[in-house]
């Protein structure tokens, strides 16, 4: 199959690679680009392991052709640290043992750091709707959600600071 | 350092009780785990499977041309390619052997066919499109009970006239064993005799531990030094060595098998599967590095499905309710093999544990294990083997009895548990219970809950029920289980011939860090924070300046690998006793060093002090120093050791769950109110992590008890191939948890650890499950199967005529 030169935006870089149309974005990312970051636990959408960020909204890039991203904003998980290593949110998930396996971690704290843009200061049941899209099977989800809720008052109260 | 106090230093070693932090996180948590699906090798091939449509059919041929034709596929692999190898069949962990590829037929669907070796994955899946197999239909066999019948289609025509299996006779030829267990003789007189008998059949379901990541491998052979590297999601990597060098013929000192991170195993993991066989094939013929990864529907129709166990049981008592005889009779659904991953001896695993907590003066279990055209499997999906089948059977049992007798279950609990000062307590059926307080744990979680204002408040909510006012019924589900784990002991556990020890090695450096390295393999459980802190308490060197490292056979120890519960008890207690001939060495040394005899020294924290006079001491790092820079008569340099641990008995962890649900009678909805789990896992290494296992395992069995299953039809097609259809959970419907301790350790282990991470998933489905049926006690219920899903909790109230 032949194939496209695609341009995208990665964890704020300019990348470019050639690709069939019909890839899909998490194999371009894993493959192409080396971001082994997002996995892969079903290529149905069901799980979010490959969740990412992209274009400021979260998508299951299990789902999605490269045909569809051409000029696209990515954020993924490698994107997400801070300049000194650890952010916010992966301290917190550290803190309060929100993972074990890790293999949905990367899904999962790309999708809590989309969901604490969309909602800063989320109840736990907010907490518990807005990540039903990932599935976790090694944590029971409750100390997902502590680290979330946790995160959320953190980002809030350095915020506050710096007003 | 020297100037802290004496529980500043115990503090600063992070060691045993403390909830250190993770040290896996770091990398988790930015996506720098390296899973076997992140490995890339320069050439590297992918390859895949042609899997069958039906779960019983003639291949009368397979077409490969157009696809061998497309460009960037290399090749495609049949059964008679891996012929001249003996690799078309491999031996099973179990005493059988299975197809690796399609030897003529096909026993299940989903089965392994063709394997198309090709440049890319999306090539692969093109190629896999383009091979026509022609297949001829045979009637398909699902039910265990049909298949055992006079005139039931032969699955097995390899096994044609074989009367011995593995495991003894053979009595069909659809039958591959049956086990049989304690004094049928005096368990049937007792039952005949007795004054109440409670009979149930009871099923577990079939179901799957779906791990998120699914298995997969990358095989290298470097054909220039002969050396065959084999990177995988595997549990027991040794095993896997040693097995692949049996079917290969390459020894093992040319074979590296290394398991890298491992994104969840839950039992998934331990067998060895068609796809690691095919991929090494590949790369011995190619050349080439070749990577093999199941999606998530091979994962679910194809390795490794759980349960599947119909138990048929008597329970006899008093009419005080006094248990006096346990009788059990299991038909076994094995699938197409019988792959089931149990120590040698036990071809239905521990499931004689199936007397649970009670103190029973007879029993008998007999299992028959059987073929049908579905998947084969049968592992520990997060129990150790077939215990959680028997901690169901015999919690099931207990509220039949309960209702036979009329009798509150939590009492009838009560007046038969072991006693305290009956342990170590011999069972009828032949196990050694290590150590237990029953009594105190259950009342600890009968209080905690509040569970007679529970009873109240349901007795009237039933009371508004009848009389129209709710259409909420409300159902308390308790559960008290004992675990067994930790196998070995090597006299009578091993898998396929290796004995279930375990191992560490220590390396203490110069400076006073350590290399610590074990013969298990993590999948989330922790094991480079635990074993750690286990060292770090015995070595009195701070936890973080010990490195643990697992999984490489070229460098780690031989070690039986993670499952069934086992790395606490036996790498951990290999851990303690690698540390303790350390501390052994370290005190001939200080001795020198401190000018006095061995004995006149005393351990403390961190150092070796002179009795009596607590400023004269050697810290451990002096001690490290001094053995690699002084010449010390007598002494070798250096301060490493090893330890092979054979545990001399299994450990029995023990715990009450208790679940109270609401259900609405008219949709069947079951909304889980509270789940409270108490865990008693002896000498609690690292609560933050216990805490988080007991999370996890529940949540397993909450996903098992109220709707996940792989299900056939008739014509054998599973209809639970996506996880569409198969049910994980989300943090939408997954309940809180509450969870508590006592502390009871194992006499036998070195610092009396037991282990957890199996015990919720063993404790809390009869929990859920018991919480949907005390729900309708009142109306009559007495056993219906799971799992609880909503369209079957609606047809059992729909069937006790709830709905008018
Ligand atoms: S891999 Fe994309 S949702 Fe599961
Ligand atoms: S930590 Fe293992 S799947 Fe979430």
């Amino acid at each position: 199959m032949s194939k496209m030169h695609l341009k995208l935006k990665v964890n704020g870089k300019s990348v470019e690679t050639l690709c069939e149309p019909r890839e899909l974005l998490i194999h371009v990312l894993r493959e192409r680009l080396n971001l082994t970051g997002p996995h892969i636990g079903c290529e149905t959408s069901h799980c979010g392991a490959c969740t990412v960020d992209m274009n400021g909204m979260s998508v299951k890039s299990c789902t999605v052709f490269a045909a569809q991203v051409q000029g696209a904003e990515i954020t993924t998980i490698e994107g997400l640290a801070g300049p000194d290593g650890m952010g916010v949110l992966q301290t917190s998930f550290r803190e309060h043992h929100g993972l074990q396996c890790g293999y949905c971690t990367p899904g999962m704290i790309t999708r809590a750091h989309r969901l604490l843009q969309e909602n800063p200061n989320p109840t736990e049941e907010e907490v518990r709707f807005g990540m039903a899209g990932n599935l976790c099977r090694c944590t029971g989800y409750q100390n997902i959600v502590k680290a979330i809720l946790h995160a959320a008052s953190e980002l809030n109260a350095s915020k506050e600071a710096a007003q | 350092m020297n100037d802290l106090s004496h529980d500043q230093r115990v503090a600063g070693l992070k060691g045993l009780g403390s909830s250190r932090k993770r040290v896996e996180d770091a990398r988790f948590t930015q996506g720098k785990g390296n899973y076997v699906d992140d490995i890339k090798m320069p050439d590297m091939l992918f390859g895949d499977f042609v899997r069958s449509q039906y779960a019983h059919a003639r291949i009368r041929s397979v077409d490969t041309s157009k696809a061998v034709a497309l460009p960037g596929v290399i090749a495609v692999l049949q059964a008679a390619d891996l012929a001249p190898l003996g690799l078309h069949w491999m031996p099973t962990l179990a005493g059988d052997k299975q197809m690796v590829l399609a030897d003529g037929k096909v026993l299940f669907q989903g089965q392994e066919i063709a394997f198309v070796i090709a440049e890319d994955r999306y090539i692969c899946a093109d190629a896999i499109e383009l091979i026509e197999v022609e297949y001829e239909e045979l009637p398909v066999v699902v039910d265990p009970f049909k298949a055992l019948q006079p005139g039931a289609p032969v699955l097995r025509e390899d096994l044609a006239g074989q009367t011995k299996g593995a495991h003894g006779e053979r009595i069909h030829h659809n039958h591959i064993f049956r086990w049989e267990v304690g004094d049928k003789e005096g368990t049937e007189a007792v039952v005949a005799g007795a004054d109440v008998v409670a009979e149930e059949m009871v099923y577990y379901h079939r179901t799957h531990p779906c791990p998120l990541e699914t298995c997969g491998c990358v095989a290298s052979m470097d054909k220039i030094n002969g050396k065959l590297t084999l990177w995988g999601t595997f549990q027991a990597p040794h095993v896997v060595r040693t097995v692949a060098s049996l079917l290969s013929g390459i020894p093992e000192s040319s074979i590296r098998v290394v398991s890298p991170d491992i994104g969840g195993g839950f039992g998934n993991k331990v067998g060895v599967y068609p796809g690691y066989v095919c991929a090494i094939v590949a790369s011995i013929v190619t050349g080439r590095p070749v990577k093999w990864i199941e999606d998530r529907m091979d994962n679910l129709m194809a390795t490794a499905f759980a349960r599947d166990y119909w138990m048929q049981g008597k329970i006899a008592a008093t009419a005080e309710g006094k248990i006096t005889g346990l009788w059990c009779h299991v038909t076994a659904d094995h699938g197409a093999f019988d792959a089931c991953a149990d120590p040698t001896k036990f071809p239905a695993g521990f499931f004689s544990i199936c007397t649970g907590s009670y103190d029973i003066p007879v029993a008998y279990v007999g299992v028959d294990g059987v073929y049908t055209n579905k998947a084969p499997g049968g592992v520990a999906y997060r129990c150790s083997f077939r215990v959680t089948e028997a901690a169901y059977f015999i919690e099931r049992m207990i509220e039949v009895l309960a209702i036979k007798l009329g009798m509150d279950s939590a009492e009838l609990r009560r007046i038969n548990f072991i006693r305290k000062e009956q342990f170590p307590y011999q069972s009828a059926l032949g196990w050694e219970y290590d150590s237990g307080d029953y009594h105190t744990a259950w009342d600890k979680a009968l209080n905690a809950v509040g569970y007679d204002a529970l009873r109240a408040e349901q007795a009237q909510r039933v009371a508004d029920f009848k009389a129209g006012k709710t259409r909420s019924l409300m159902g308390i589900g308790l559960s008290f289980f004992t675990e067994i784990v930790g196998a070995g002991p090597v006299k009578n556990c091993d898998i396929l011939g290796m004995g279930m020890f375990d191992s560490c090695e220590i390396r203490i450096h110069p400076t006073g860090s350590a290399l610590a390295r074990l013969g298990t393999i993590s999948q989330g459980q922790g094991h480079a924070t635990t074993f750690a802190q286990i060292l770090a308490t015995e070595t009195g060197i701070p936890a973080d300046q010990i490195t643990i490292e697992e999984g490489d056979t070229d460098t780690a120890p031989y070690g039986l690998g993670t499952y069934g519960s086992r790395s606490t008890p036996v790498a951990g207690a290999a851990t303690a006793m690698a540390g303790r001939k350390i501390r052994a060495k370290a005190q001939m040394i200080a001795a020198y060093l401190l000018e006095v005899h061995d004995n006149d020294l005393e351990w403390d924290v961190d150092r070796f002090v002179v009795k009596g006079v607590p400023e004269r001491f050697k810290t451990m790092k002096e001690i490290a120093y001094a053995a690699y820079n002084q010449a010390i008569p007598g002494l070798e340099p250096g301060l490493e050791a090893v330890s092979y641990y054979d545990p001399p008995n299994m450990t029995y962890p023990f715990g009450a769950y208790i679940c109270v649900m609401d259900i609405d009678a008219d949709t069947g909805v079951a909304d889980i109110r509270s789940f409270y789990a108490l865990d008693d896992c002896g000498t609690r290494i690292n609560p933050m992590i216990i805490e988080g296992q007991v999370h996890g395992g529940a949540t397993e069995a909450f996903a098992i008890a109220m709707g996940q299953e792989i299900a056939y039809d008739e014509m054998g097609n599973c209809m639970t191939g996506t996880l569409m259809d198969f049910f994980l959970p989300t943090a939408w419907e997954t309940p809180h948890y509450t969870t508590d301790f006592t502390e009871t350790p194992s006499p036998h282990h070195p610092i009396g650890a037991k282990g957890v991470g199996e015990s919720p998933n063993v404790g809390g489905v009869p929990a859920f499950s018991n919480a949907v049926h005390d729900a309708f006690r009142p109306f009559g219920l007495t056993q219906s199967h799971m799992p609880h899903d909503h369209w079957r909790i609606w047809r059992i109230a729909n069937q006790l005529g709830l709905h008018g």
